[in-house]
């Protein structure tokens, strides 16, 4: 059974006056004990909404969830406030973007490692300061003693991060989502920390959500990958059956407009043109189609279903792109 | 050999500034005000006023009720005794002793200050926070009631409330005065506390399932005061004046064996042609006091200014 089970889970915001926004439509995705798992996409395809659904963190007014988030096999949307209180940080642990301004800036780390463990595992505070000792050293934080008497803002970016995770992971949660852990990270930080992520979620067998923009992440981390696009899910593979050849258009682009050592000097770019629509895209048609290579008549016309196309892929495409023609793909 | 000296030294200090622990937002703004002159004045004023009122007693050379010089009051032409001595700055209209006066003034200044910020600063707490936390119709209601307050002059509106009190005494002086400050205080922290409820570090705290209680206190509340310290400095400059002002106007306690600075200005208005000094030395005090937590004020804004923080 799988330890995360999300099933059509759909997010409406709604505001008087204006009309809803479906920023999340029907996105369906399992976490297996232990496994990583990506859900990729740019700016405003609902994967932050996502992650906040999945942790009920979104607003009771104007945001309407729906579907069902099945942990362990009990589901999260059905809980009271208080119990899903109850699991936050003990069964379900969440690493944010922002490392500075995800910590309270007025109160010592230390206080913030041992907030966690005194709230869920009922541990005295001397105690627990022992404990966030040893999590902050877990994490590589060198001289942990002293930087739990450190507030925040005398913490470079990359140990900031480090002690959120650390945050994150002190109750030893099955599950952590991480939504852009890196972004606010320069690039050595951030292969730094990614290589953290991996070694912690394998040493405690906790099983990972990692949301990024960034696939240079997803191929370093993720077993499976989501491809999210206007809130719904257009491709669903294995990592490596993902890069060898994607299918979906959008996907091919995302891959294709990563630059490369290897490209001939003074190459362009290839970008994706255009950028997400704001109207509810999904409605007649392909999201994608506007911006789309592949597009055709039916693209505009008929809004293409999710199929199975075999070893485990999801595709949402009325086109999609022909995988290449060699049958052995090498990653 | 100086060079090995010098490194061990730089090397100590190293040591030292790596053992610092943590620096805390209050620690660093300290750091910067030792070295503001302005803020150094208003210490020194502020400092002195308080030392000068809790001494008072001991400082002040005759007894403040004491109409000890009425025979020459009485006497005629000269109604107001002159300087002499023993009597720094002559005597008042009762022939009591001015200085003394003056002293003993500045422990009614000091308690209705103090006392009236204190407990305008607990009425805005309570109402900003129940406002900045919970939200929705608590909200509403609290920033309403405030903003009918704000509607009246400050002046206007302690006047009113102190003028409700059948038997003025110095105690419905501070309750006038600190009503008065209560929505400002209230205002003001409901308005970081909102910015604080969609924060990032609140938002992490609840993906932590931190309890809400813990969430306010904790993480809110201690993020929204700085404006909140700083505002009640500045008031507290404000409450002295604005109780000035109701014992000035005869609003204030009525017994005036307790000297109070407003209302020694209150009782020369009639002489203030022919002995401007009786007017010149509480009004001067009254200014000077309020400049100085008024500087305190601005410079500790400034400390406090997390964007000007090194």
């Amino acid at each position: 059974m799988p330890l995360l089970e999300v099933r059509d889970l759909t997010v409406v915001f709604e505001r008087k006056g204006e009309k809803p926004f479906t920023a999340v439509d029907h996105v369906s995705f399992d976490v297996e004990p232990g496994q990583t798992v990506g859900l990729v996409g740019e700016s405003g395809c609902g994967k932050s909404v996502t992650s906040l659904a999945i942790m009920g963190l979104l607003p009771r007014r104007g945001a309407r969830v729906s579907g069902s988030v099945q942990y362990e096999g009990v589901n999260l949307l059905s809980l009271s406030d208080r119990e899903m209180r109850d699991r936050r940080g003990r069964d379900l642990g969440m690493v944010f973007q922002d490392p500075l301004s995800s910590l309270n800036p007025v109160i010592p780390i230390g206080v913030q490692v041992t907030e966690v463990l005194e709230r869920h595992q009922g541990m005295p505070r001397k105690k627990a300061m022992l404990e966030a000792a040893e999590l902050l050293d877990k994490v590589g934080i060198p001289d942990p003693t002293r930087r739990l008497t450190e507030y925040p803002h005398q913490l470079s970016g990359g140990m900031r991060q480090r002690a959120l995770i650390a945050i994150a992971l002190a109750c030893r949660p099955r599950l952590l989502i991480a939504d852009e852990p890196t972004t606010a990270l320069d690039v050595t930080i951030q292969a730094q920390i990614l290589a953290l992520l991996k070694e912690l979620v394998r040493d405690l067998g906790t099983a990972l959500v990692m949301i990024t923009h960034d696939l240079g992440v997803v191929a370093g981390l993720c077993d499976e990958v989501n491809v999210l696009y206007g809130g719904r899910v257009v491709e669903k593979a294995h990592r490596h059956d993902l890069f060898a050849a994607p299918r979906h258009p959008y996907t091919h682009g995302l891959l294709a407009s990563i630059p490369r050592l290897d490209a001939p000097r003074g190459e362009k770019l290839n970008p994706i043109r255009g950028s997400v629509a704001d109207n509810i895209p999904w409605a007649e048609g392909c999201a994608f189609a506007p911006r789309c290579p592949n597009k055709l008549d039916v693209c505009v016309q008929v809004t293409p279903e999710q199929e199975d196309i075999g070893a485990g892929r999801l595709l949402r495409c009325h086109n999609p792109v022909q995988p290449p023609v060699s049958e052995e793909v090498s990653v | 050999m100086v060079t090995p000296t010098r490194k061990k030294d730089r090397i100590d200090k190293l040591a030292e500034a790596g053992s610092d622990a943590g620096v805390s937002l209050a620690a660093s703004a300290w750091r910067t005000l030792r070295r503001s002159p302005v803020f150094l004045t208003g210490a020194v004023i502020i400092g002195l006023f308080v030392l000068v009122s809790l001494l008072s007693p001991w400082l002040a050379p005759h007894d403040p009720s004491d109409p000890m010089l009425i025979d020459q009051v009485i006497k005629a032409r000269n109604q107001i005794p002159a300087v002499q001595d023993g009597h720094p700055l002559g005597g008042d209209l009762q022939g009591r002793d001015f200085f003394s006066r003056l002293l003993i003034g500045s422990q009614q200044t000091l308690i209705v200050g103090v006392l009236a910020t204190l407990i305008g600063l607990a009425g805005g707490l309570t109402l900003g926070t129940l406002a900045g936390a919970l939200g929705g119709w608590v909200d509403s209601v609290v920033m309403r009631l405030v903003d009918v307050m704000l509607s009246l002059p400050s002046l206007l509106l302690a006047f009113s409330i102190s003028a409700m009190f059948a038997r003025p005494n110095q105690y419905t002086v501070i309750v006038a005065v600190a009503v008065v400050q209560i929505p400002v205080f209230a205002r003001l922290l409901r308005g970081s506390m909102l910015a604080q409820r969609s924060s990032d570090h609140v938002l992490a705290a609840t993906a932590l399932g931190v309890k809400p209680g813990a969430i306010v206190f904790r993480h809110m509340l201690p993020n929204s005061l700085g404006p909140v310290i700083v505002q009640s400095t500045l008031v507290l400059a404000t409450a002295i004046i604005d109780a000035a002002a109701l014992s000035f106007l005869g609003l204030g306690n009525p017994d005036d064996r307790i000297p109070e600075w407003g209302q020694m200005l209150g009782d020369v208005q009639n002489v203030f042609d022919t002995h401007p000094q009786l007017a010149f030395w509480p009004a001067g005090c009254i200014i000077v006091v309020a400049l100085g937590f008024t500087l305190m004020g601005e410079t500790l804004r400034e400390a406090l200014d997390p964007k000007s923080r090194r």
